[in-house]
């Protein structure tokens, strides 16, 4: 784990170091370099007139201490942007993965109840579909049909342009907005969410489909489940209450990979929501040719990942005995 | 061969594979319209895809089917054009990653020692990353163009196949046939390329089919976030991003964003057929 997260940083300096551009640029950014000062703390502080191992050194001491460099866009330590547009995002990603997960599950218990039959044609028909979606695209057209079209919904962002965001304790608008008491608020962020979680659930749908119906299908050819069926238990009950807590044990592994991809890989849809969450700042970023901060981004990511690996595995232990028990 | 008499009433059926049949041959058939439009296009073509056709925004109609855009350009043609671009691409990258992750993957599965164990650490610290945020990281370093997005995506992609060859290879390797190749002193190179790669590339090739969809979109996703290519060129992502400046005026990001949903649904539908019929494990990303 330690060696994964070395790599990570490594892979991440080499990308920073492919920039034909001056890496001191993309540290004090263009305005700074008539300031001899700046310069020169910048220089001691990332090595850069010593040798390529030296800097190398030194950028992962920095990077220990939690140091990203400076964006030129918004001339902050990328670590403090990072945070400050976390909270927004994990909000959209969880939502996502709420409702892409329970219609997920459910999709892949229908399909595999009603194996070869019409209901597992369409359950197969969304879950390609789910997996075939532009999401850039998927947004613009809900954003058309529901916002510009039938007014149903509110458009992008994540609170409508009169409300007051609640001050911030989480971060997150649904949370904060409750635990100050403001209700409306409440609702407005609801709806705000509605949207860029359909469009980023829609991919969820699509993988939890496909997996929970594969590894259905796989526990009903057990015996226990021939067993429970002679026993003349209902079906629903052979489903839910024997074969779906093993079907569903690698579905936690898969989420919550989901889950660290999702963080840094909701791009698309938070582009096209304006959803001010880590995502869109990565887009900000690539688009000004923003080095640090999309540098910073990819090392977010590689740390999500990191972080939901171990506790997948932990959930995984606790999910199942054989492991917990060993 | 001689005819074998058969019982009265005994059909001999030829049966087409699994995934020549029903939806899948939809797909197939979708797939290779798309190849037809793309390469005979220049024949054809209704309008020019950089040139004005007359007003500026106009709504769907019968002589412009998808409407026109904001320079007046056809926005069906557009569309039509967009297929030159993102099939090749997507060709080029998949064909790249498919020999890159061939050769490192068979090279870690059949000599192993420590050279699989760096390569493989490799290729799991560049899985670590979403496809999407990986490709941005490395084309924005390089520069914005579509060469160098074409270049990101085949460094994003290759682990995959790198790591589905090297296990089927370690597989493979274990097997008697391979064994008696050894035993009668074939050289290794000789056992890998006719006795383990025949057997092992299978799965890499089914990946590889699904895979051609999600790298479509991959491309289309850089150009949307300004990565790829650029405007006036008539690449499907970039058309969205024009449709996105021009979002009441629905049509000019419907056609292209149609044109993205139909060739990646053929190339799944076709991925999962496949899968099927090779029996095949989905490798979960």
């Amino acid at each position: 784990m330690p060696l994964l997260l070395a790599g990570i940083a490594t892979l991440v300096f080499v990308i920073s170091r492919l920039t034909p551009a001056d890496p001191l640029v993309s540290i004090v950014g263009e305005r700074n370099l008539n300031n001899p000062e700046v310069v020169a703390a910048a220089k001691a502080q990332w090595g850069l007139d010593q040798s390529v191992f030296v800097q190398y050194v030194k950028y992962m001491k920095n990077l220990l201490h939690g140091d990203m460099g400076t964006s030129f866009t918004t001339r902050q330590p990328v670590t403090s942007d990072l945070l400050d547009r976390l909270p927004a995002t994990l909000e959209l990603v969880i939502c996502a993965l709420i409702l892409g997960v329970s219609v997920g599950v459910s999709l892949g218990i229908l399909a595999a109840r009603h194996r070869g039959s019409i209901i597992d044609g369409i359950a197969r028909f969304f879950a390609l579909l789910g997996a075939s979606l532009p999401a850039f695209w998927a947004g613009l057209v809900l954003l058309y049909v529901f916002y510009a079209q039938l007014g149903w919904l509110p458009g992008p962002g994540r609170l409508d342009t009169r409300d007051t965001p609640p001050s911030r304790i989480t971060g997150f608008y649904t949370v904060d907005s409750l635990l100050h008491g403001d209700i409306s608020t409440f609702g407005n962020a609801v709806r705000h969410l509605i949207l860029p979680a359909t469009v980023l659930g829609l991919g969820v749908v699509g993988i939890v489909t496909r997996l929970v119906r594969a590894s259905l299908l796989d526990e009903f050819s057990l015996e226990y489940v021939r067993v429970a069926r002679a026993m003349g238990l209902r079906e629903r009950t052979v489903v839910n209450n024997h074969a779906l807590r093993n079907a569903l044990l690698p579905t936690i592994t898969i989420v919550a990979f989901t889950f660290a991809f999702l963080i840094t890989g909701a791009v698309l849809t938070e582009t096209v929501f304006s959803w001010p969450g880590v995502g869109n700042y990565a887009v900000e970023a690539s688009r000004r040719l923003d080095y640090p901060a999309i540098i910073g981004v990819t090392i977010l990511g590689g740390i999500a990942f990191l972080l939901t690996n171990l506790v997948s595995d932990v959930a995984y232990a606790f999910a199942d005995p054989r492991i917990r028990l060993s | 061969m001689t005819a074998i008499a058969l019982p009265s009433g005994v059909k001999v059926v030829r049966r087409r594979p699994p995934w020549l049949r029903g939806t899948s041959l939809v797909a197939v058939v979708s797939i290779g319209m798309w190849v037809i439009v793309a390469l005979t296009l220049p024949l054809w073509s209704p309008h020019d895809p950089l040139e004005p056709i007359g007003d500026r925004l106009l709504s769907p109609n019968a002589h412009n089917w998808m409407g026109s855009d904001a320079l007046g350009r056809d926005v069906f043609t557009r569309t039509l054009w967009g297929a030159r671009q993102s099939l090749p691409i997507s060709f080029v990258v998949i064909v790249s990653s498919v020999i890159v992750g061939t050769v490192v993957g068979a090279v870690s599965g059949y000599f192993g020692g420590w050279l699989d164990t760096v390569l493989m650490r490799f290729v799991d610290i560049t899985m670590a990353f979403p496809p999407i945020l990986l490709a941005m990281a490395i084309t924005a370093s390089l520069g914005p163009s579509v060469r160098n997005a074409v270049l990101a995506m085949i460094l994003v992609w290759w682990p995959i196949y790198a790591r589905l060859l090297r296990s089927q290879v370690v597989a493979v390797r274990q097997r008697e046939h391979v064994e008696s190749a050894v035993a009668i002193g074939a050289s290794r190179w000789l056992i890998l390329r006719r006795y383990v790669l025949p057997l092992s590339y299978t799965p890499v090739l089914v990946n590889a089919t699904t895979d051609f969809g999600q790298v479509v979109l991959l491309t289309a996703s850089l150009s949307f976030v300004g990565l790829g290519a650029r405007p006036p060129s008539p690449e499907w992502g970039a058309m969205i991003t024009e449709g996105v400046t021009n979002f009441y005026d629905w049509w000019i990001a419907a056609a292209p964003g149609i044109a993205i949903l139909l060739v990646v649904f053929a190339f799944n539908f076709l991925g999962d057929a496949l899968r099927d019929s090779f029996d095949v494990k989905d490798r979960g990303r």
